[in-house]
């Protein structure tokens, strides 16, 4: 009871810290909008070209663009969440300091990483979502248990993007440069979460292939959902599944890392 | 660069403030969307003359606008009223042609280069600077001697020590022959050799290159040791310029002597004018004046007492300024 | 004595102009050369972030790709014009973003005070911002970008005359000074803004972004802002109308093709306008 206590407070920590960037949040709100501009029509001359085109009417389409500007901070699909903070912790050797911490290192981060996602969909993301359903024809369901299931599914896509950008920090354990890892992260995770391009207009084999591996919970899944493409339930059950796999390789990573820690005394 | 030309400032001082103000705007967020717009006099009114070759203490409280004065003093910020004159040129109109004749280090902001070995530092000083090349040899040796850092010269610079790090800092602003040196916290977080080693260069410094060196510091020994002229500033106004001493004086302040004895033991009875304030167990607490020797003091009671350990605690600054304060209100 | 030293102020005073832009540039070269000194004091990490950087600016073409695998055109430009587009902005970002692509950095600089560690050097601010942190790692962005305008002109049929190839020159440095304005006028709004470096993300990054598509598929009253407000228009997409022959965006005349030197030209003096009315602004406030 009492740690379901600390780590919402390590949430509502991580909430209030960006909250605090209110010129900078401001500043991300007016660049995803114009991001979002320019994809949408990038977009409308695709479906101008190829009508239907991956399964998607144009309005859906460019529903899928805004949903993109409005989710990319809050999944850090660019990066730019806890990540960077905790490579320098290890790089500098604080983490020994968290590791004596009362609390467990994984559920502590991925309670402020929550934290930090529910501020920037509300902070960053309502905005250019709104700009875009007002002056872009959208496709949004109308039943509340579809924007119910949607929301669910944006939580799941929150865990999954945090597994992954946990394997990336605790990689710098072992290697000194951090750089390459992120970089190598950050083109994976605008590659094949369909933040390049939605998921189902990429062609055959490679299709199938970014469809299946876990970054497709993070922008895909829920946008399918919301638009009404696929099976919620079914989704819901690959998102937890790549979710739950991989906070399971991070708790594994974590403590051969920790017991690296002991060995040279921090 | 030339050290012998004639001084342009005339009959004043080297350094000239004549009622320099620096008003800032503060916004102030009230409610969401409210703000409240407030005008901080961060200097007010501020008028002193440093001459050619003093070395002085420019001391005072955090926000009393020390560093406002240092930054206009630089070029940095420009003034929002008032005259200001540093070597016979106004900073904010000529920032480029100032900066070759002062020389500024930031304590816990080095301008060395941190993967690169402090050497390269020094190279890109004397090409940025164009020192002319004996110049710039005769200096570097100097420094290196003086500063004792012939061994960290190929050393890259995240590798040395805090204490390494302020002393090639600097050296990095000296290679130019500054007229003046400005000192932001020289001493700051150094180990006591280090804070030694810094004291006894720039004293040299100030002897032989006649260099007018002004510095804020919050560590009194620096003054003690350095400064033959102290200046307080609280609220962007001068509150004391005179020696050391006379600080002192005003302010009444004193060091503490701590003694710890074999046993526990009554209060030592203590040559005047110290005195015992505070006892706990074998450890005693003995206040005297900070103008008064403290070797006297040691000596007197250690023909009498027997002694384990002894420390003196200097007063700082901030103690030293609320005496003062506590003076004028009560005069 | 002093009324020599009085006559030799005047004449500098006279050169200062001139005088002050070779300061900045020889300022820029010392410390781009210590940054570059810096770099290679990692040897792989450098090798390994302009690979990154490579990459990085190849996943918008490969979204480029993937679009004509399954259409033939966008906007009524086939692959080959697209890219054609896609290199020209490309590289004359990569070179702005090479020299200059770390004045987004002047915000943090401002709040942590080392700014002013700068101010005391005898050499202009602007140089000095402009050259920190100087990336080689970016010339993977100029590469690439220069890879796809090689494939463009191996495809494309261009019926080359005199003039086009003049302007391929031309267009690419003009652009590379528009971009650079852009990157100068964002840093200076910094002064105003400290946190609000992501703004200029938004032109610079948004900018080269928009130019990669065809000028067919945006909105008219989009175009006509990028071409009279923020005229990165000139950066490609109207010196490229003449090369490709295809009609003018916003049946602007012909000879705006030819425009794009004087543009860089006047957004370079209005940077300079913007960068030092915050240099002023900074100095006064302090923050």
């Amino acid at each position: 009871m009492g740690s379901g206590r600390l780590y919402a407070a390590v949430a509502a920590g991580g909430f209030r810290r960006y909250a605090t960037y209110r010129a900078a949040t401001a500043a991300g709100v007016f660049t995803n909008t114009v991001f979002g501009l320019i994809l949408v029509y990038t977009y409308l001359a695709l479906w101008d070209a190829k009508p239907q085109l991956g399964g998607y009417d144009q309005a859906q389409a460019v529903t899928y663009v805004w949903l993109g500007q409005a989710l990319l901070a809050a999944l850090a699909i660019g990066g730019g969440g806890f990540e960077d903070e905790l490579m320098e912790r290890i790089r500098t050797g604080d983490i020994a300091v968290d590791l004596y911490r009362p609390a467990d290192l994984q559920l502590w981060w991925l309670a402020a990483d929550l934290g930090r996602a529910l501020f920037q969909v509300l902070g960053r993301g309502l905005v250019p979502f709104a700009f875009g359903a007002v002056f872009f024809p959208v496709a949004l369901p109308r039943e509340a248990s579809a924007w119910a299931a949607f929301l669910v599914a944006v939580l799941l896509a929150a865990m999954v993007s945090f597994g992954l950008r946990y394997l990336v920090a605790l990689s710098a354990f072992w290697l000194m440069d951090g750089t390459g890892v992120t970089q190598m992260a950050w083109l994976a995770g605008f590659f094949c979460s369909g933040m390049l391009l939605p998921l189902n207009v990429f062609p055959g084999a490679l299709g199938e292939v970014v469809r299946a591996l876990p970054w497709s919970s993070m922008l895909q899944a829920p946008a399918d959902v919301l638009l009404g493409e696929a099976d919620p339930l079914g989704t819901f059950v690959f998102q937890a599944g790549w979710a739950l796999v991989l906070l399971a390789v991070g708790r594994l990573v974590q403590s051969a890392a920790t017991r690296r820690v002991v060995v040279q005394g921090g | 660069m030339d050290n012998d030309r004639a001084e342009p400032g005339g009959a004043g001082g080297f350094i000239e403030l004549d009622g320099v103000e620096k008003v800032f705007e503060v916004r102030r967020r009230t409610g969401f969307l409210k703000r409240e717009r407030r005008r901080v006099r961060a200097v007010d009114g501020l008028s002193f003359t440093v001459a050619r070759g003093e070395m002085v203490g420019y001391i005072g409280p955090n926000g009393a606008g020390k560093s406002t004065t240092i930054k206009m003093l630089t070029g940095i910020l420009t003034p929002s009223g008032g005259r200001l004159r540093v070597a016979g040129i106004d900073p904010a109109r000529e920032r480029t042609r100032l900066a070759h004749r002062i020389g500024v280090v930031f304590g816990q902001r080095t301008t060395l280069w941190w993967d690169l070995p402090l050497i390269d530092s020094y190279r890109l000083m004397h090409r940025m600077y164009r020192i002319p090349d004996a110049r710039y040899r005769e200096n570097l040796d100097r420094c290196v001697e003086l500063l004792q850092l012939e061994a960290l010269l190929d050393v890259p610079v995240r590798q040395l020590s805090l204490g390494q790090r302020m002393r090639g800092d600097i050296a990095a602003a000296l290679l130019h022959d500054p007229d003046v040196l400005y000192l932001d916290e020289p001493t700051i977080g150094l180990d006591v050799v280090s804070k030694a080693k810094v004291r006894g260069f720039l004293r040299e410094l100030n002897a032989e290159r006649g260099t007018t060196v002004l510095l804020t510091t919050h560590d009194l020994q620096d003054i003690e040791q350095l400064c033959s002229r102290v200046m307080v500033i609280d609220h962007g106004r001068l509150m004391y310029d005179g020696p050391l001493a006379g600080l002192h004086e005003a302010g009444e302040s004193e060091r503490t002597l701590v003694v710890d004895l074999e046993r526990e033991l009554p209060p030592i009875e203590a040559p005047e004018p110290a005195r015992v304030v505070r006892v706990e167990g074998p450890r005693q607490w003995l206040a005297f004046p900070a103008s008064a020797s403290a070797a006297g003091l040691v000596a007197g009671i250690a023909a009498r007492y027997p002694l384990v350990d002894l420390s003196v605690r200097e007063p700082d600054i901030e103690a030293v300024i609320a005496k003062i304060y506590a003076e004028r209100a009560s005069a | 004595m002093v009324d020599a030293a009085d006559a030799a102020e005047v004449t500098a005073g006279r050169v200062e102009r001139g005088g002050r832009v070779a300061e900045g540039l020889r300022a820029y070269r010392l410390i781009v050369a210590m940054w570059i000194r810096s770099t290679m004091a990692y040897r792989t990490s450098f090798v390994l972030t302009t690979l990154g950087n490579f990459a990085t600016t190849a996943l918008d073409f490969v979204a480029i790709l993937l679009m004509f695998s399954r259409v033939d055109a966008l906007g009524g430009y086939a692959l080959g014009e697209v890219a054609f587009l896609y290199g020209l902005t490309s590289v004359s970002f990569g070179l702005a973003d090479l020299a200059i692509g770390s004045m987004d950095r002047l915000g943090r600089r401002v709040r942590d005070g080392t700014l002013d560690t700068l101010l005391v050097r005898p050499a202009p601010v602007l140089a000095q911002v402009a050259a920190d942190r100087f990336g080689l790692r970016r010339l993977g962005r100029v590469t690439q970008g220069a890879l796809v305008l090689g494939y463009a002109l191996a495809t494309v049929d261009i019926d080359w005359t005199p003039a086009k190839l003049l302007l391929m020159p031309v267009m690419l440095v003009s652009g590379a000074g528009i971009f650079g304005a852009v990157f100068v006028a964002a840093a200076a709004f910094q002064f105003v803004a400290q946190d609000a470096s992501e703004v200029s993300n938004a032109f610079t990054y948004g900018g080269t972004t928009l130019l990669q598509y065809p000028p067919t598929v945006f909105a008219r009253e989009l175009v006509r802002g990028v071409t009279f407000v923020v005229p990165l228009a000139f950066v490609n997409w109207l010196p490229a109308s003449h090369v490709l022959e295809r009609p003018y965006p916003l049946d602007l005349p012909a000879w705006v093709a030819f425009a794009p030197p004087a543009v860089a030209v006047a957004c370079c003096a209005l940077a300079g306008l913007a960068w030092r009315a915050g240099l002023r602004s900074y100095r006064s406030t302090g923050s």
